[in-house]
Parts: C-alpha cells; structure tokens; sequence
C-alpha cells in the first residue's frame, strides 16, 4: 500500500485513488497529542469509488471520513485505549463490487480494525460480507439498499436510513404536500438509473406512493451512462405526468433534468429520490433549472450550530458541503465512539458495542441513535427544495426552513 | 415519436462521427488505435469548460482556439513523444497510448477532481420547435458544425498536396519516404489533425453534456464501433457510420428502453466483424 502523508491539510491537494493508500496522520501536519503518538493507532479502512464516474462523491466521501479522523485525534484520540489515534487507509472500489471486495482483503491483511463504505449498495454488498469472514466492524457511510443490514451480518451498521424508510418517508411527504395544495397531483413518472439503487428504490416508491392517491404511471430505467436522455423527456411528455420521481446519481440527475427543460416538458415537480445530483453545487451551477425542484435525501440540520460550523469548514477547504460529507463524518464518530466504549480493537467487542451506540450527531435532523440490527433507527432523509438560490427543508416540519412551493409554477 | 427519436438520433450521431473521425483518420495512416483518445476528448472538453469559466468564451467560439491547440498538441506529442518512443514499433505505441490515457485521466482527477462540469449558456435552452420534437439550437449547431467539419477534412484528404501525402503514406509508407514525403512528418500531421477533431468534438459537446475526468471514455466506446462499422480509415464511413449508431442508440432507446436499447449497438458491432470485417467503406483514406 502507498503511503500518502498529507491528504488532508488543504484543499488544493487532492488525492487520487488507483492503488489502496495510507494516510498517516501523524504526519500530516493535524496536531496529534504527544500521549497518542504512544499508542497502536486503529486503522479505519475506507473504501470508495475513487476513480470512475463516482469519483466526486466519493472524494467528497474521504473528504468527510478524513474531518472526523482529524477532529478526534485532535481531540485526544480513543481514550479508552490510551490515546489511540485513528489511522486511514484509502481503498478504491472503481465503482466494481469485485473489487471492493478485492479492498477488504488487502485491508485486512494490512490490520485494519474497521471499515467504511463504500457509496454504492452493490460494492456495499459485496464488501461488508468480505468484511464478516472476519468480523471485521464494517460502518455504511452511503449506501441505501436495505438487504445492507437485512443478511443477519453482526459486523454491518448504518447511521443513515435505508431506501425502505426512505421511500416511506418520501411518500408521506409527497403526501402532505399535495394534500396542503388541494391535491392536484395524481400520477408520478419514476425515472431511475438501473442499478440496485435505482431499481430497488423504484419499485418501493411505486408500492408507497399508492395510499397517498399517487399512480405510478411509468417506470423508465435507463443505464449509467446515459448519454442522451431526449427518448425519456418525449416519453415523459406524451405521458403528461403530475410529478417526475428521478431516482438516479449526480450525472444523469443534471442531464434529465436539463433535457426536460429543452424539451419543454411540463409537469407539477420534480420530486426525486436520493437523486444525486441535487445539491448546492446543482443550485449554483444551474439555478433556473434547479428552482423549485424537491429532492427526498439525506440533509443536515441547518438550525444546529455544529451543522453549520460544519459546513462553513468544508466551504472554507473550497468544496460543496453535500450530503457525503456530514454522512462519512457521522460514520466515523459511530465506529470511534464503538472502539471507546470497548477500550479495545478486538472485533467481537468492537461489534456489540457498536449495536448499542447511543451517539448524538446533533448536525444531523435525527433522533437518538438507536441500533437494530445494525440499523439505526433515529436517523431520516428530509424533503428540501431549491428556492431563491438556496437549499430549503420543506419537510418534515419540525425541521422545516421553509414552505414547500408546490406545484412550481 | 419515431420521427423525434430518429432526429436526435442523427444530431447525436453528426457528433459522434467527429469522435470517431480522429480515430478513424489515426488507424487509416498509422495503422495503430489510439488509446488515448478518450483521454484526449476529454481534455478538450476541459480547454473548453475553461475557455467559458474563465474567459466566457462560448463553446462554440472556442472552436477556433482548441482545434488548433490540440492539432499542435497532437503534433508535438506525436513528433516527439510517441514517435520517438515507439521506436517505429506499432506495439510499442499502444502501450504509450494506453499510459498516457492513465496519466492524463490521473492528472485530470488530481487537478480538476472528479466533480461532474457543466455550463449554462445564455441560449442552452433555447429550441427549434418542430411540433413534434424541441431541437436545441446547441445540438443543431453542433450537428451542422459537424457536418461542415467532415467536409473540410474530406476536401483536405481528396483534393490537397497534404492529403495526398497522407494517403500515399497511409498506403505505403515506404514509397512515399522514397519519393520524398517526410514519412514522420506526415504521421504527426495525421495525429495532430485526428486530435484537433477531438478538439472540435469537445467544443460540440460540452453545451449539450457534462465533463469530467472520465467523461471522454463514454463517447470513445461507440468511436471504436462507429470505426468498425465505417471501415477503418474512411472519412465517409465515419460520417455515416456516426449516423447509424446514433439512430439505432435513439430508436434502439424508444422500443427497448434506455437500458436495453443500448444493446443495439453492440448487435451491429458483431455483425458487422462476422460479416464484413472491412466495415461499410473498406480502409480505404
């Protein structure tokens, strides 16, 4: 494994996957107090499609893990183990299941005492089950597919929700929202890219949407790429939908929604998904296109102060405050509170205590942290919406900045 | 429907064939496939998302600036990089194309990362009502431009000096260094003309998708299937080929759906190698 020292000391240096790395911290200019230095560091293994067309996200990913690191050796390191620094090591999954896989072994047989993972639910999959040949503690910072933490696997815990209660939630919102506007909307076109992802999220959305009086009048899958997205915009036209549901990553996200404008496609909203695309970078870069499209995802809460402290730090290093960074972040505080709290690396003791984690992540609108069966159960996606510019919670109430412009105009 | 989908088709299919030209034009003279011509594409769409972000120069306009940077890149890169260290050797120049494909995406993921560019043009959404289909003028722009591109190269290779020493070379290079065409000279010329086509290409592209550092791979895919179908080293083929396979990727997309539809293309790769291997118009340049 390469050896890269100074990964996260600004953000003009920025690293590129390839070959699995390790970031050593101590080096990194990121004080460390001098009692850690003494101490075995824990090594954390993050695995991320590093190159490929996830590349972004999963920068944005490492970008998030590397804060948390850096913010808890700043902090003292695992007191329970004396100081114990946290370590990286930096795996490229190339967007293949395979080879995340691939990155567990090598991982494991470089030591590490926890992984993390992986951004999309197939390498998710195919990784943490690696992980459980060797009970290695596997944290999901992305990755929605619910069979993650459904196989009976006791390594495999998620802070974020799964598409289960995401599609849920998405269409109790959805719900509401058109119930408060005199329910104009009754059908819904899903657009979703073709992976587990997608298709899973789709066919939920499509069985959730039913008790709000939403018809799910097609399903329109289409591959990653997607080059030209014309055939779908003319599709969607013909079929006169109230609502569009894109379920899709960053790329087609952007595309879809441009080709629909220069198609002339009239609906009531856009109403996606975990639609990757949607974020202040989307808002920015495309702002009359972004108006008043809403997006189900998971958000921090902009009402907490450590929320924004949080983001005015990622924009400060010059990137996007997305949602992968706040979700690598609270990943990482799940498995350092886990080794705290078992005062040890070993794995079974690693395990159950990350299954019963009470952490709070206040910049988060959730709930107490709560675990069955490796999921927790305090966390949830938001329904925001792009206004003026801007990014806004529309719902769920208690968390909402602002009223959902619906339908668009 | 049909008919919509048949227009785009032909619209993305003009762009592909610029994709596919440079490709073509390589393989016609110098016998070997550029594996950095992914790498390339995106590099110009990069030139032109920079060009626009930094000196708001339009796409289009920019044009003018990147075909001809990237025929001198392709020259000096030819001349004296892959050229020199090919040794005269074909397989050695695959695996410096190959290398430099490695290096470059790495340079541009380290130096751009991997966040998806787009830009947002004052007329990006303006279009061509036809009644039944909204043509965007950026895709008819770039389908005319395309066309107008093919025929300046067609008219470059058929009736200049420079295009017959090219095709003389691509024919018989040993004849041609006997009558005195400067057999080295002209190979960099051909890579330096088949890169400014990415050059233009990029421009093309940039107003009606995204870039980043992986972005070129997606449209060399159908390049190397727009090839074998055309005939390598065929201008024409190119051009048509480019039609064929955005039509069938758009029709293909209409009746099967996006995800499948794409199967479509690969169908006509295999035929095309089991029955004419030669391609449509053979090899010739």
């Amino acid at each position: 494994m390469t050896k890269i020292s100074d990964l996260f000391t600004s953000s003009r240096r920025r690293f590129i996957g390839g070959a699995s790395a390790t970031v050593a911290l101590a080096s990194s200019g990121l004080a460390i107090p001098t009692i850690a230095k003494a101490a075995k560091p824990v090594k954390i293994g993050l695995i991320h499609p590093a190159t490929g067309w996830a590349a972004y996200p999963a920068a944005q990913l490492r970008y998030g893990a590397l804060m948390a690191i850096a913010d808890i050796n700043k902090a003292g390191g695992i007191k329970s183990m004396g100081g114990a620094p946290l370590e990286a090591l930096l795996g490229d999954s190339q967007t293949k299941p395979e080879i995340g896989a691939a990155e567990v072994e090598k991982m494991n047989e470089a030591g590490v005492h926890a992984l993390q993972g992986c951004y999309q639910s197939a390498v998710g999959l195919a990784a943490s089950a690696a992980a459980a040949k060797y009970n290695i503690p596997f944290s999901i910072d992305v990755g929605v597919s619910d069979k993650l933490v459904q196989r009976g696997l006791s390594n495999v815990f998620r802070m974020a929700d799964g598409y289960g209660r995401i599609a849920r939630d998405a269409a109790t919102n959805l719900g509401e929202i058109n119930k408060m506007a005199g329910s104009p909307a009754k059908s819904v076109i899903i657009v979703h890219e073709e992976s587990e992802f997608g298709t899973g999220t789709a066919k939920l959305m499509t069985e959730a949407l039913k008790p709000h009086n939403l018809e799910v009048i097609d399903t329109i899958k289409h591959s990653n790429p997607t080059r030209n997205f014309d055939n779908i915009a003319l599709r969607i036209k013909s079929a006169k939908p109230d609502i569009v549901m894109p379920i899709n990553y960053p790329g087609e996200y952007v595309l879809l929604a441009k080709t629909l404008r220069q198609q002339r496609v009239d609906f009531m909203a856009s109403y996606s998904v975990l639609g990757g695309g949607f974020n202040f970078k989307f808002v920015d870069d495309l702002p009359q296109i972004a108006e008043n499209m809403i997006d189900v995802n998971h958000w921090y809460n902009p009402a907490s102060a450590s929320g924004q402290a949080m983001r005015k730090r990622t924009e400060a290093d010059g990137k996007y405050f997305t949602f992968e960074v706040y979700c690598a972040y609270m990943s990482i505080m799940l498995l350092a509170d886990g080794f705290e709290r078992a005062g040890t690396t070993d794995s079974d003791a690693v395990n159950a205590a990350l299954a019963t984690s009470e952490i709070d992540v206040d910049f988060m609108p959730y709930d107490k942290t709560k675990m069955v069966n490796g999921q927790n159960t305090g966390s949830r996606a938001v329904a925001i919406q792009a206004q003026k510019g801007d990014v806004q919670i529309i719902a769920p109430s208690k968390y909402a900045s602002s009223k959902a412009v619906f339908p668009r105009g | 429907m049909l008919t919509a989908a048949v227009l785009n088709g032909l619209m993305y299919g003009a762009i592909y064939a610029l994709v596919a030209l440079g490709l073509t034009l390589i393989y016609g003279v110098l016998h070997i496939i550029n594996f950095a011509h992914g790498a390339m594409l995106m590099l110009a769409l990069y030139s032109a998302f920079f060009l626009f972000k930094l000196f708001n120069i339009d796409p289009y306009a920019a044009i003018l600036i990147v075909t001809p940077a990237s025929f001198i890149l392709g020259y000096v890169m030819y001349r004296w990089g892959i050229g020199k260290l090919s040794k005269g050797r074909d397989q050695n120049i695959l695996l410096i194309t190959l290398g430099l494909s490695i290096i470059l995406e790495n340079a541009a993921l380290f130096f751009f990362t991997g966040d998806q560019q787009t830009v947002n043009l004052s007329y990006g959404y303006d279009a061509l009502d036809l009644g039944f289909v909204f043509l965007s003028y950026p895709k008819i722009i770039s389908f005319f431009a395309s066309l107008l591109i093919c025929a300046l190269l067609w008219a470059l290779m058929s009736l200049t000096d420079l295009g017959k020493a090219i095709r003389a070379v691509a024919k018989e290079r040993q004849g041609a260094r006997l009558v005195g065409i400067d057999v080295e000279h002209i190979f960099a010329v051909t890579f330096g003309i088949g890169i400014a086509c990415l050059g233009a290409a990029g421009c093309m592209l940039l107003p009606i998708f995204y870039v980043d550092p992986y972005t070129g791979n997606i449209f060399v895919v159908i390049a190397f299937t727009i090839v074998v179908l055309g005939g390598m080293g065929s201008i024409i083929g190119a051009l048509l080929g480019g039609f064929v396979i955005g039509i069938t990727e758009s029709v293909g997309g209409l009746f099967l759906g996006e995800s499948l539809g794409q199967i479509g293309i690969s169908l006509i790769f295999i035929i095309i190698l089991i029955f004419k291997p030669t391609g449509l118009f053979g090899s010739k340049v």
